[in-house]
């Protein structure tokens, strides 16, 4: 286990060094102790190595992840693992705004809630949140999958393209051109992977599914607000 | 005025009116007929204050003259002094403005970078992301982070020259954009994660950040990404340029890019380009004021774009004080959009060559704006490259001529006491006295 003082080290020596992992690095274990709400912490990751954070995070830790494990144990900023492209980051508390924003691989647990906008122009990420989601999350998801164990808040799916969500709990309200969908027998299937993933022990039974009307999806005037 | 021939009384000469003109009644029953607003790509087509309205003084017993293709006259600029490792170093201060693959063919895309880097200049992606054909053909490529992340990811990001973050272009500051289905190819979607043939709307603002404080942090983990190798640029359209400059320079840019409302877009609602933004010459001065007041005018390179066609439009960028501009519909037209060789196709499309705007629809007869494989065989990416590498020699050229004439060994020597302006609007917008005074409107120290 290599372990890095972001105080006494600094963010640029932080990244930097794991930036430098390669491929078939031996140094596959990596601490990072008192990140105290920095910003940017392990972005850009791109190799198979484990990096566990002692607290929370500031904006944008993880984001753009490829390969990499990141274990947060504390709460994240907005942004977390944004445009992640693969790999595994997992959030034991509580994620910000726009948590997996844009995200096109890989996966993003949180086993706390998230707040707005979670999953917003997801590419592909699975997403699995343990607790509730906020407002205008999964807008304008293109693909990928977003479990919700809890509640989600207004406006969920909005402008959705093909995206998945599952939520198990309630759903204050449904944004434009997204409507509750059957859940099939592949879906259950896809849903018991995730949560299972997702280190959840919900049954998929419990979730219903979301979707996109696709009535969007070609320009009518009619579909104008 | 009698009628002479009918011998009847005199009569009234029929009067079209100025305001009820008669591309406004058409548009009125075209409204009224179909229920939709235009769509339509290009920037502003309505007369607005611009670098015509300027003019050069030239040499004088007060200031001498270089002597023609003689005495050196410089040209190269460098941009991202500010915190990059590697600022990008350009033979000529024209750049190529970001457009995007999906909008354009990937041939007029290569077109472009192999004519931007026959002239020792950079081009840049846009929507939907980098393609190899681009990268592979562009020495230098500034690579645009978008609201909508179309094919964004690290690996691109770091094989760009440097980065380019959107936030507004001049054609609509404050809206997104629709790629519309005909033009999603099977690349296209592939490239944007999205199914084939379906619209591809572009967010009108990023999905992971709000306001210049995240922006800032925004820029620290790209730099952080991207080891602080590269510059950052950010791109605004001419809405606010005092306030906008000023809060990109807070956020961390080494290079801000100001679009004004000639500056063309894909596609977007006619009301939204000809109604939303200010003209280019209305924003450059605001800028400059912006980083001057900041200390970091020239420390924080602006690049200005929105109706540049000529190296006098070129040299008028550098004597307000720009570093350099950047051009798209230039460059388009440069290729072969819009030109008058494909007339016969364009009447059938219901225009004509010069008033083509229609770009997404995808049926551009020039193969340049569209992703039909018929029509992009028109267009020879080689040959489109040596005509843009033309145009630019001969923007540079222009551009020298003028700066001789004024006595400067560099374009950037240029200075505002080089100008004079033929209009009052002119003279107001561009902060440059009225031709004939040493006066222009909002002059410190005069009552007008």
């Amino acid at each position: 286990m290599q372990t890095i003082d972001l105080e006494v080290d600094g963010l640029r020596h932080l990244n930097a060094t794991l930036h430098a992992q390669a491929q078939e690095t031996n140094q596959t274990a990596w601490e990072v102790i008192n990140p105290r709400g920095s910003h940017a912490i392990a972005c850009g990751l791109d190799a198979p190595i484990e990096v566990s954070v002692k607290g929370s995070t500031g904006y944008y830790c993880a984001g753009m992840n490829k390969q990499a494990t990141v274990h947060v144990h504390g709460s994240a900023g907005p942004g977390v693992a944004e445009n992640m492209m693969s790999g595994t980051v997992v959030i034991e508390g509580d994620a910000s705004q726009y948590a997996g924003a844009t995200g096109q691989g890989g996966t993003l647990v949180i086993k706390g809630n998230a707040s707005s906008r979670c999953g917003i122009s997801m590419k592909g990420i699975d997403i699995v949140v343990h607790g509730n989601v906020g407002h205008m999350s999964a807008f304008m998801a293109q693909s990928g999958n977003l479990v919700v164990c809890g509640d989600a808040g207004d406006a969920l799916g909005d402008s959705i393209y093909e995206a998945r969500l599952f939520v198990r709990g309630s759903v204050k309200s449904l944004g434009a051109d997204c409507i509750e969908k059957e859940m099939r027998p592949e879906h259950m299937e896809i849903l018991a992977d995730l949560l299972e993933r997702g280190g959840c022990d919900a049954k998929p039974e419990e979730f219903k599914r979301y979707g996109s009307a696709r009535k969007l999806y070609n320009f009518n005037i009619d579909n104008a607000y | 005025m009698k009628d002479v021939k009918l011998g009847g009384p005199p009569r009234t000469t029929p009067i079209q009116s100025a305001t009820f003109s008669q591309s406004i009644n058409a548009e009125i029953r075209r409204a009224a007929a179909t229920g939709i607003y235009d769509i339509r790509g290009g920037g502003a087509k309505r007369k607005v204050p611009h670098f015509d309205d300027l003019l050069f003084l030239g040499a004088s017993i007060s200031r001498y003259p270089l002597e023609g293709y003689r005495e050196k006259c410089e040209t190269s600029v460098t941009l991202g002094t500010r915190f990059a490792e590697n600022p990008i170093e350009l033979d000529i201060p024209v750049t190529i403005a970001g457009m995007s693959f999906g909008a354009l063919s990937g041939p007029a895309k290569e077109a472009l970078g192999r004519g931007a880097t026959l002239a020792g200049t950079s081009t840049t992606t846009g929507d939907g992301g980098m393609t190899p054909e681009e990268r592979g053909h562009s020495d230098k490529l500034v690579y645009q982070y978008l609201p909508s992340r179309y094919g964004m990811n690290p690996d691109d990001l770091r094989k760009a020259d440097a980065i380019e973050v959107v936030v507004g272009q001049g054609a609509k500051p404050g809206g997104g954009g629709m790629l519309l289905g005909q033009k999603i190819s099977d690349r296209v979607a592939e490239m944007r994660n999205l199914p084939k043939g379906i619209d591809q709307r572009s967010a009108c603002r990023h999905p992971d950040w709000t306001g210049p404080d995240d922006l800032e942090i925004k820029i620290l983990e790209l730099r952080e990404i991207t080891s602080w190798k590269v510059p950052i640029y950010i791109k605004v359209g001419g809405a606010r340029p005092y306030f906008d400059t000023t809060l990109a320079v807070k956020a961390g840019a080494d290079v801000v890019v100001l679009d004004g409302m000639q500056g063309g877009t894909a596609a977007t609602q006619d009301v939204f380009i000809e109604h939303v933004g200010q003209p280019i010459l209305a924003c450059i001065r605001e800028a400059v004021r912006a980083l001057q007041d900041l200390g970091m005018h020239r420390e924080v390179q602006l690049i200005v774009s929105g109706g540049v066609r000529t190296g006098a439009d070129v040299a008028k960028c550098m004597a307000l004080g720009a570093d350099a501009v950047a051009i798209g519909t230039a460059a388009l037209i440069a290729l072969g959009d819009n030109d008058p060789r494909w007339e016969d196709e364009y009447q059938k499309l219901g225009t004509t060559a010069g008033a083509y705007d229609d770009w997404h629809e995808g049926r551009d007869p020039a193969g340049i704006t569209t992703q039909d494989p018929e029509l992009m065989a028109r267009f020879d990416p080689v040959e489109g490259g040596r005509r843009l590498n033309n145009y630019l020699k001969v923007m540079t050229l222009e551009a020298q001529t003028i700066a001789r004439a004024c006595g400067k060994s560099h374009l950037h020597n240029l200075e505002p006491e080089d100008l004079c302006a033929l209009t009052l609007e002119a003279a107001a917008m561009a902060k440059i006295p009225l031709a004939g005074t040493d006066w222009y409107p909002g002059k410190p120290g005069t009552s007008y």
